[in-house]
C-alpha cells in the first residue's frame, strides 16, 4: 500500500550567497530525495537573490518534507510548490542536435516545424534545433528525433512562474 | 525565558564614520563579549593564532584548553545543555575543524546551540591544498544549522552576531564561522549585536490559537491521554518545564519522556511513567501504544521512540508541538500540529484550559490509570540481584541514593550504561541530564562533564560511563586536572561494549565479534597518572563506601566499578517490533526474538 510517486516543481528564492546552491543540492542528496531537473540563476542583481527551480518526485509525504526542509535553510526567502500551489506555467528549453541526410533529414525538419522548434545551426548533414515547452513535449520531440539521427541533447531544466499578477 | 523575541533594529548600511576599528581577531573577542560569553573551549593552531593572541590580551573570557577538538565540542555541549546558554568553541583549520565534526553533528541532532569558530588558511591560499587546509564550510554544511566562510573583515561583526542569533533561537543548533588567517589580521569597523538583522532568517515562536483550541478539545475529551515530552521542553527554558508541571497537575494525565526530555517533568511525580522507547518502561510503551490522545511536546517521533512505525500508537489522535515545522508529519502523521516555542504554547494551553473551564473525563481517566497500574505492576526495570557481583543497575541505584539532595548533574557516554542511567536515575529538574541522544556518540560524557563543571564549579558532576566509551575521550582528564574540575567518572566496567554484545547475543547467534574490551588500562593507575584519583569496586558490599569516597574527593575521579559482564539492558523493544511487544528481563534467554527484517534496522 505505497503512496503514489508524484512529480512536483518547486521554486526556491534564495539569497545569492556563496555555497547556497550546495546547501539546496546537499539537502536533496543528504536526505535521499530525487532531483529530476534543476535550474538556477540570479533573478535580482540588486537584491542578490537567485531563483532555484527544482523538479522532484516522491510521495506526498516526501514532497511535504522537501518543502519543509528547504524552508529550514537559512538563506531561503520563500518556497513555492507550483504543482500544489496556484497553477503555474512551466517551460523548458532544449538544444537538440540531429545528424543525417536524405529522407531522415527532411523528416527531422518536418517534425521540428510541427513542434515549433527553431533551427539555430545547420550544416549539410546536421541541424541544431531549439525547442521550448513543457518537459514532456521536449521528451516527445527527442524520442521522435532518435531514429532520425539524434546525436546530442542539452536541456535547461524547468523555469516556472505563477499565472496572474502576483509574485511567488 | 523568551529566547527569540529579541527585536533587532534594521542595520545601518555602513558603520558610522569614526566607528570602532578592530582587527578580525579583536572583532571575534569583542563580539563574544557583547554576546555575554564567559567561557570558550578550544585548541590553538597555526591558522587561529591571531585570535589566541587576542585572547591572551584580555581577561573577560576564560579559555579552556581541551586535549582534542572533539573534546572541546562536547565540553561546549555540556556547558550549553546545563546552562541554557550557547557553547563556544575555537579551533584551528584542517584537522582542528575536522576533529570538531563529531561534536557538531551531535549538537545538530540534539539541538544544542554551539558556535564553533575555526581558523582557515589565508584567503589567497584557499583552494591550493595548503598546509592544514580543509574545505571546512563544505565539510560542515551537512552538520550545522548554518555556516559561514568570512572572506571580508567588514562582514565579520555581522556574521558573529547572526551566528549567535541562529544558533540560539528557534530550534537551537550548531553553527560554524570559518575565518581565514589574513581576515583575522585585517582591520574593519565593528558593529554591535543590536545593529544586525538577518535578511532571511525568521522564527515563528507564537502558537496558532486555533490549533491550541483544537488541542484542548481533544485533551478534554480524551479517555486514555498521554503526554509524550522531549528535549524541546528543555531547550525552551525552565519556564516550559514549569508550565508542563502545571498542565499535568491540572489534567492528571500520565507523562512519559524521550531520552532528551528527562528532567522536564519530575520523576518523583505519580504521573511519571518513565522513559519511553526501545529501552523505555513497560508502562510507558504500552501507554504509548494504547493511548487515544497523544500530546507530543517538543519531541520528534525518533525511531528509538516509535519502534515499528506502522504499528506505532495505532488508535490515537496526535497533537504535536514543535518549533521546527519540518518535524511535523516527518515520521508520523499528526492530527493537531502546533508550530511554536514550547513555553509559549504551554502558556496558551493552560490559559484556554482554564478560561474555557475544561474538565477531564474523570471516569475514563480513572480506568486508564487502573490499566497503567497493571502495566506498572510488571516492574519492568527489576533485575536479578546478586550478593557476589555488582549489578550495573544496582550501581546506578546506589549512586542515585547516595547523591540525592545534592546539586547533581549527570552526563553519560553511549551504550547500556546510558540506558540504565536513563531508566533508573531520577531527575527532578531540567538541564541536569546531558547525554548524546540522536547521534549516540561514545566519548561524549567525559568532556561534557568538563563543560558542565566549568559552568557549575560547586556542583557534583558525574559521568556515568562505560569502559569502552570513556577511552574515546579519556585525554580530557588532563583538562579536568588543569582547571581543577572535580568531575566524577563512574565507569560501569563490564569489559564489553555492552550494547554491541547484547545485540550480538540477540541478533548474531552470540558471536561476540570484536566487542570484548581486551587490554584494558588499569583505571586506578590511569587516574593517578593524570593527577586525579582512582577507585575500584569489585563487590556490592564495598560499593557505598567507595561512592562516598568518590563524592568527597576534591579531585577528578576515575571510579572503576567492576560490574556483571553478562547483564543485558531490559526491557527492550526488539528492532521491527511494536511498543506492546516488549521483552522483559525474565524472557531474555529466548532466542531469535528479532525477525530478519528487524535485523536490517539499527
Amino acid at each position: 500500500m505505497r503512496a503514489p510517486i508524484e512529480r512536483h516543481t518547486i521554486a526556491v528564492l534564495v539569497d545569492n550567497e556563496a555555497g547556497v546552491l550546495a546547501r539546496v543540492v546537499g539537502l536533496f542528496s543528504g536526505r535521499g530525495y530525487n532531483i529530476e531537473s534543476l535550474t538556477v540563476a540570479e533573478v535580482d542583481h540588486a537584491a542578490h537573490t537567485s531563483r532555484v527551480t527544482v523538479v522532484t518526485s516522491g510521495t506526498p509525504e516526501v514532497i511535504e518534507q522537501i518543502e519543509a526542509q528547504l524552508r529550514r535553510l537559512v538563506p531561503v526567502h520563500s518556497v513555492v510548490n507550483w504543482t500544489t500551489a496556484a497553477p503555474g506555467i512551466e517551460r523548458e528549453m532544449a538544444l537538440v542536435k540531429v545528424a543525417g541526410t536524405g529522407d531522415k533529414r527532411a523528416e527531422a525538419q518536418r517534425i521540428s516545424a510541427i513542434f515549433r522548434a527553431h533551427i539555430v545551426d545547420t550544416t549539410h548533414n546536421s541541424f541544431v534545433f531549439e525547442i521550448t515547452g513543457a518537459p514532456e513535449k521536449i521528451d516527445n520531440f527527442v524520442d521522435l528525433m532518435r531514429p532520425l539521427g539524434l546525436v546530442d541533447v542539452s536541456r535547461t531544466g524547468v523555469a516556472a512562474i505563477s499565472r496572474g499578477p502576483e509574485a511567488m | 525565558m523568551d529566547r527569540d523575541g529579541t527585536e533587532l533594529k534594521m542595520a545601518p548600511p555602513k558603520a558610522a564614520v569614526g566607528a570602532l576599528e578592530l582587527s578580525g581577531a579583536e572583532t571575534v573577542i569583542r563580539a563574544l563579549k557583547d554576546q555575554g560569553v564567559k567561557h570558550i573551549f578550544g585548541y590553538p593552531g597555526g591558522a587561529v593564532l591571531p585570535i589566541y593572541d587576542a585572547i591572551f590580551q584580555q581577561e573577560d573570557i576564560v579559555h579552556v584548553l581541551c586535549r582534542h577538538e572533539q573534546g572541546a565540542t562536547h565540553a561546549a555541549e555540556g556547558y550549553a545543555r546545563s546552562t541554557g546558554k550557547p557553547g563556544v568553541v575555537l579551533v584551528t583549520s584542517g584537522p582542528g575543524a575536522t576533529n570538531a565534526v563529531t561534536g557538531l553533528t551531535d549538537a545538530l541532532l540534539d539541538s544544542i546551540p554551539l558556535i564553533v569558530i575555526c581558523g582557515q588558511v589565508a584567503t589567497h591560499l584557499i583552494g591550493t591544498d595548503a598546509f592544514q587546509e580543509a574545505d571546512t564550510v563544505g565539510i560542515t554544511r551537512a552538520c550545522t544549522k548554518h555556516n559561514w566562510l568570512v572572506k571580508d573583515v567588514d562582514d565579520l561583526p555581522r556574521v558573529m552576531h547572526e551566528a549567535f542569533q541562529i544558533a540560539t533561537t528557534g530550534r537551537p543548533g550548531p553553527v560554524v564561522i570559518d575565518i581565514p588567517k589574513d581576515v583575522q589580521f585585517k582591520k574593519g569597523p565593528y558593529v554591535g549585536p543590536a545593529s544586525v538583522k538577518h535578511r532571511t532568517y525568521r522564527v515563528k515562536s507564537d502558537p496558532d490559537l486555533g490549533q491550541i483550541v483544537k488541542a484542548i478539545e481533544l485533551m478534554a475529551n480524551a479517555k486514555k491521554p498521554l503526554f509524550y515530552t522531549g528535549g524541546g521542553i528543555i531547550n525552551s527554558g525552565p519556564v516550559a518545564s514549569k508550565l508542563l508541571r502545571e498542565l499535568v497537575a491540572l489534567t492528571g494525565f500520565p507523562v512519559t519522556s524521550t531520552l532528551m526530555g528527562l528532567g522536564a517533568f519530575p520523576a518523583s511525580s505519580p504521573e511519571w511513567l518513565g522513559l519511553v522507547g526501545m529501552h523505555g518502561t513497560y508502562e510507558a510503551n504500552h501507554a504509548m501504544h494504547d493511548c487515544d490522545v497523544m500530546i507530543c511536546l517538543g519531541a520528534r517521533f525518533d525511531d528509538r521512540v516509535t519502534g515499528k512505525i506502522d504499528l506505532f500508537s495505532p488508535d490515537s489522535k496526535k497533537i504535536h508541538l514543535d518549533i521546527d515545522p519540518s518535524q511535523i508529519n516527518k515520521n508520523v502523521r499528526v492530527d493537531v500540529p502546533i508550530v511554536a516555542d514550547a513555553a509559549k504554547a504551554l502558556k496558551e494551553m493552560l490559559h484556554f484550559w482554564k478560561t474555557h473551564k475544561k474538565q477531564v473525563d474523570a471516569a475514563a481517566l480513572k480506568d486508564w490509570w487502573k490499566q497503567i497500574d497493571q502495566w506498572r505492576a510488571k516492574k519492568s526495570l527489576d533485575y536479578k540481584t546478586s550478593t557476589k557481583l555488582i549489578k550495573p543497575q544496582y550501581a546506578i541505584d546506589r549512586l542515585y541514593e547516595l547523591t540525592r539532595g545534592r546539586n547533581v548533574f549527570i552526563t553519560t557516554e553511549v551504550g547500556q550504561h546510558q540506558m540504565w542511567a536513563a531508566q533508573r536515575f531520577k531527575f527532578e529538574e531540567p538541564n541536569r541530564w546531558m547525554t548524546s541522544g540522536g547521534l549516540g556518540t561514545m566519548g561524549y560524557g567525559l568532556p561534557a562533564a568538563v563543560g558542565v563543571q566549568m559552568a557549575h564549579p560547586d556542583a557534583l558532576v558525574i559521568d556515568i560511563a562505560g569502559e569502552a566509551s570513556v577511552q574515546m575521550t579519556m585525554q580530557e582528564m588532563s583538562t579536568a586536572v588543569q582547571y581543577d574540575l572535580p568531575i566524577k567518572i563512574f565507569i560501569l566496567n563490564n569489559e564489553y561494549m555492552g550494547m554491541v554484545r547484547q545485540w550480538q547475543q540477540l541478533l548474531h547467534g552470540g558471536r561476540y565479534s570484536h566487542s570484548y574490551s581486551e587490554a584494558l588500562p588499569d583505571f586506578v593507575k590511569l587516574a593517578e597518572a593524570y593527577g586525579g584519583m582512582g577507585l575500584r569496586a569489585q563487590t556490592p558490599d564495598e560499593l557505598d563506601a567507595k561512592i562516598m569516597e568518590m563524592i568527597d574527593s576534591p579531585k577528578p575521579v576515575l571510579f572503576d566499578v567492576r560490574v556483571d559482564p553478562k547483564e543485558n539492558c531490559y526491557p527492550m523493544i526488539p528492532s521491527g517490533r511494536a511498543h506492546n511487544e516488549m521483552i522483559l528481563s525474565d524472557a531474555m534467554e529466548e532466542e531469535t526474538v528479532v525477525s530478519d527484517e528487524g535485523k536490517m534496522l539499527v
